[in-house]
């Protein structure tokens, strides 16, 4: 951990006469630390260094359900040998993050074999928006962007725990600091997932792997001065989206002569729906379990103060039983954090996924609508006998274009019923295995104190 | 073992509790904590106490929810018979009548004959009462004996606002929720007061018990003038307290008064905690049964039709989960929770009876002095020559001595009593809290062996998607 703390400083400092030479040297230091490590380290700014050496206590455990390697929790992919992608590290910063991107691969169009660049999250945001706006990938279902990292909530809740410091005892303040910093260790780790899927989903692809955008971002170790949006193209963006949604209506209304689409759609539309509410209420469960588990973590601490003041043969009983309050304050608290990953996090990404997929009809409805309007153009064209020539050559290139994104749309919309199956199928076994040993080992522990405080009395 | 239904219809739930307590209880070492020899003898079971072998137990059962929880190890223990007789009040809860709740109040009695009061001659009976009789009760015994030093057990408050609420007739969840809080409070209320040695032989007491009518307690109504006069009378009482500074010659006394401090500014910390979990898993419940609707939803829309069918298994898991949620919410609630607000106000009907005594030394204190006083007066008028004031200082002074050493006797009487409650007090505390809190987490052991079976039963359906 030191170790690469100092290696960064030192690249900072010394950023200015750094060479080359000695940027590749630190970079291929950080991707042997890092290969052997089995967490992500996070060296941060001030409050939460200490985080690295408390953090990562949970860090085994926290992982241990996920395999090494791409973390691709919720796709189910192909390990390919000529294209191999992950996050190797990440560094949070004030207030953004910084994903470093290692590439393993044995294409040639790369000059090495292995190499790593750092990226920030506007970057991921710019390959995404340019597969979006590149018409040859209309028939594809464009994997969907990582959220962008939010860790105000719990900035917050860490700031406030600072300014409530004098109201409450020492340990409740350690207790209640080592949770707020494993609760933000998860949402780092969770960020990086995300990425991290995003990125492999490209790998994965057939034709997106190929893509220039996609490769310079991978190789290109400068940054890509990507700015963000500025307002006047937030706003083009909002136009386009309504504009979209509304043409998204009128094109729904169309009944498909395909029955393999027709069915798409109306699975699609309702599914979608679906998982929104399913996701957000899976979310409100999880909250409240962890506000059940932050009560639990208060009452063991009343308990233990009970203990350690009353008279006579409560102050065992009180100790013993703040001790086991506190043991299964860890396992509820645990519980709701793999709920979170295995279901919540499962229903996120599917809600992304079903609105890239609607996505893609969408636009294979516009190449439909835009042939059929090319056929209407064509007829108007020989029955007047003008342009005809033109016109057909229209209709053709949209004929082309809606057989093609046809093509394609069918292939990717099996495959994503495919990669969904596996995926629930995965995250709820894991889930189901997660909630049967949490279980078995609160009630161990509440068995073994039962058994002590009946044989004590 | 534990369970609790809220569906159930009040003239039916019965309240059985049974401790796990062997005939004798446990002898507690005091000698770490005594002042002096005095103390152990106090600490033994009064020779006056009827029912020093009774045992006391809390626990919820409901017939209904029985056969969900008969799985698991039953906690339920065989009750033993003790060498003499065991009270065991329970109330149901009867249809409300103009003028507020009525209550059953079913006393059922083993060994009646080896009781001496008359009234416990049967095994089994039932009286009706209302909840302003409780209140009323409360407020005689509380009137005759706190300040003596006996802690008397205080009554469930009054909730104006859930009152109103049930009156109005409200038939929903929380209304019903209401008046089984009620009657579960005035259950352990009547509990403890039974179980008070020197409180079940008194009239108003035995009257409550065995009378078929009572007389419609006055003075009990909140905003009646008699309540006003209360309240008026606390906050004196508090203004009193802050001025009377009081000489401690014992230390056992200041000793006690600290710990009391102590421990009721802990239980309402650990209260308000226990309040909060309660709250919060209520919620749980409630999410948890909305995601699991939400999630038969996604089921239904899903296309593959294994995936389809183990996401409505996962929503009915969910379901079963969020019942279990709510049965352990109660747990919380009338195991732990309730046990607390018990303490919290004991605690302050404790600090109550130190504060009598206190009052009564000051009385004694007042009449020393104003002794002194007349004495000096009558050393005065020794050299003056009035005969008739004389003898008038001196007939004063005869009067005045007797109030001193009634004063006197006033307070010994006080401490030594108090000693002897606190002593109970404490026994009490600790078997009280032993076995509620391990009846509690009982109770957390059967969610758990629940929720293992769901889930277990849950997994080969989830393996089951191809």
């Amino acid at each position: 951990m030191f170790l690469i703390i100092s290696l960064r400083e030192r690249t900072r400092s010394g950023s200015a006469s750094a060479t080359k030479r000695d940027q590749h040297h630190v970079i291929f230091f950080l991707i042997i630390i890092s290969r052997d490590l089995v967490t992500l380290s996070t060296s941060c700014h001030q409050p939460f260094a200490a985080m690295m050496q408390e953090g990562l206590d949970d860090g085994p455990d926290f992982l241990s359900e996920e395999d090494r390697g791409p973390r691709a929790m919720n796709v189910d992919l192909e390990m390919d040998a000529t294209l191999q992608v992950d996050i190797s590290d990440a560094l949070s910063e004030r207030d953004k993050v910084k994903f470093t991107v290692h590439t393993k691969s044995t294409l040639p169009n790369f000059k090495q074999n292995e190499f790593s660049v750092v990226r920030q999250h506007e970057e991921f945001i710019w390959l995404h928006d340019s597969f979006i706006e590149n018409e040859d990938y209309a028939g594809y279902i464009i994997p969907p962007a990582p959220p962008r990292p939010d860790f105000d909530a719990s900035r917050e809740k860490l700031q406030k725990l600072g300014e409530g410091e004098g109201s409450m005892t020492k340990e409740e303040f350690t207790k209640m600091k080592q949770e707020l910093e494993a609760e933000y260790l998860a949402i780092f780790k969770k960020t990086v997932a995300m990425h991290e899927v995003f990125l492999c989903r490209v790998a994965a692809h057939p034709v997106l792997r190929k893509d220039l955008n996609f490769h310079v971002f991978l190789e290109y170790n400068q940054d890509l001065s990507v700015r963000g949006k500025n307002k006047k193209e937030k706003l083009e963006d909002f136009f386009k989206n309504v504009v979209k949604s509304a043409d998204g209506v009128l094109v729904a209304g169309v009944k498909d002569v395909d029955d393999f689409f027709e069915h798409e759609k109306t699975f699609l539309l309702e599914y979608h729906n679906r998982v929104k509410d399913a996701s957000a209420k899976c979310d409100r469960m999880i909250r409240s379990h962890k506000n059940a588990a932050d009560d639990m973590n208060r009452i063991a601490s009343s308990l233990y103060t009970l203990g350690t003041q009353d008279s006579m043969d409560l102050c065992k009983f009180f100790l013993k039983v703040s001790e086991l309050f506190d043991k299964t304050r860890k396992v509820e608290a645990r519980v709701a954090a793999d709920e979170d990953l295995k279901l919540a996090d499962l229903l996120k990404y599917y809600l992304r996924e079903s609105q890239a997929a609607k996505d893609l009809l969408y636009r294979r409805s516009r190449a439909l609508v835009d042939y059929e309007n090319a056929n209407k153009g064509l007829d108007k064209a020989r029955a007047k006998n003008r342009d005809v020539l033109q016109a057909e050559t229209s209709q053709q290139l949209c004929c082309h274009k809606f057989e093609k994104i046809s093509e394609s749309a069918k292939q990717e919309l099996i495959d994503f019923k495919t990669r969904r199956v596996a995926a629930f199928r995965k995250n709820l076994v894991e889930l189901a295995e997660l909630e049967l040993k949490h279980a078995k080992g609160n009630l161990q522990l509440l068995q073994s104190c039962v058994g002590v405080l009946n044989s004590n009395t | 073992s534990f369970s609790f239904s809220p569906t159930f219809t009040f003239s039916k739930f019965q309240i059985l509790s049974r401790i796990p307590q062997p005939a004798s209880l446990p002898a507690l070492d005091i000698s770490t904590n005594s002042n002096g020899p005095k103390q152990d003898s106090l600490m033994d079971d009064d020779p006056e106490d009827l029912f020093a072998g009774a045992t006391e137990e809390v626990s919820l059962d409901s017939p209904e929810r029985d056969v969900l929880l008969s799985d698991g190890p039953s906690p339920a223990i065989t009750p033993i018979t003790p060498p003499t007789s065991v009270i065991a009040p329970r109330i149901g809860h009867i249809e409300e009548e103009e003028g507020g709740d009525s209550f059953d109040v079913h006393i059922s009695v083993s060994d009646p004959e080896k009781t001496s009061l008359s009234v416990f001659k049967q095994r089994d009976f039932s009286v009706k009462r209302r909840f302003s009789d409780f209140l009323g009760l409360h407020s005689k015994l509380a009137s005759k004996y706190l300040h003596i030093g006996y802690i008397v057990p205080p009554a469930p408050e009054k909730s104006i606002v859930g009152m109103t609420k049930v009156k109005v007739g409200k038939e929903d969840q929380s209304s019903n929720e209401f008046v089984e809080k009620r009657r579960s409070a005035l259950e352990r209320y009547l509990m403890r007061t039974v179980k008070h040695p020197i409180l079940l032989k008194d009239p108003d007491v035995l009257q409550f018990l065995e009378n078929s009518e009572l007389p419609r307690a006055v003075n009990t109504q909140a905003l009646s003038s008699a309540g006003i006069l209360r309240m008026v009378n606390k906050a004196a009482d508090a203004v009193n307290k802050m001025t009377i500074k009081m000489n401690e010659s014992d230390a056992w006394f200041e000793e006690k008064q600290q710990h009391f401090e102590n421990l009721d500014v802990q239980l309402r910390k650990l209260h308000a905690s226990v309040e909060s979990l309660v709250c919060h898993r209520k919620e749980l419940s409630v999410n948890t049964a909305q995601f699991a609707k939400s999630a038969a939803m996604l089921g239904n829309s899903e296309d593959h039709t294994a995936l389809s069918r183990a996401l409505s298994q996962l929503a009915e898991v969910e379901e079963k989960i969020d019942q279990l949620h709510q049965d352990q919410a109660n747990a919380d609630f009338y195991l732990f929770s309730e046990l607390l607000g018990d303490y919290v106000r004991l605690i302050t009907a404790v600090k109550g009876v130190f504060d009598h005594r206190i009052k009564t030394w000051q009385k004694w204190q007042d009449s020393q002095v104003l002794l002194l006083k007349k004495r000096e007066a009558e050393a005065k008028l020794q050299f003056t020559n009035k005969p008739d004031k004389l003898q008038q200082a001196k007939d004063e002074i005869k009067e005045l001595e007797g109030k001193v050493q009634q004063g006197e006797r006033d307070f010994e009487q006080i401490s030594k009593i108090i000693r002897k409650e606190v002593g109970r007090f404490e026994k009490e505390r600790v078997k009280d809290f032993k076995t509620i809190i391990v009846k509690y987490l009982e109770s957390l052991v059967q969610t758990q062996q629940q929720l293992i079976k769901y889930w277990e039963a849950f997994l080969p359906e989830a393996k089951a998607i191809s």
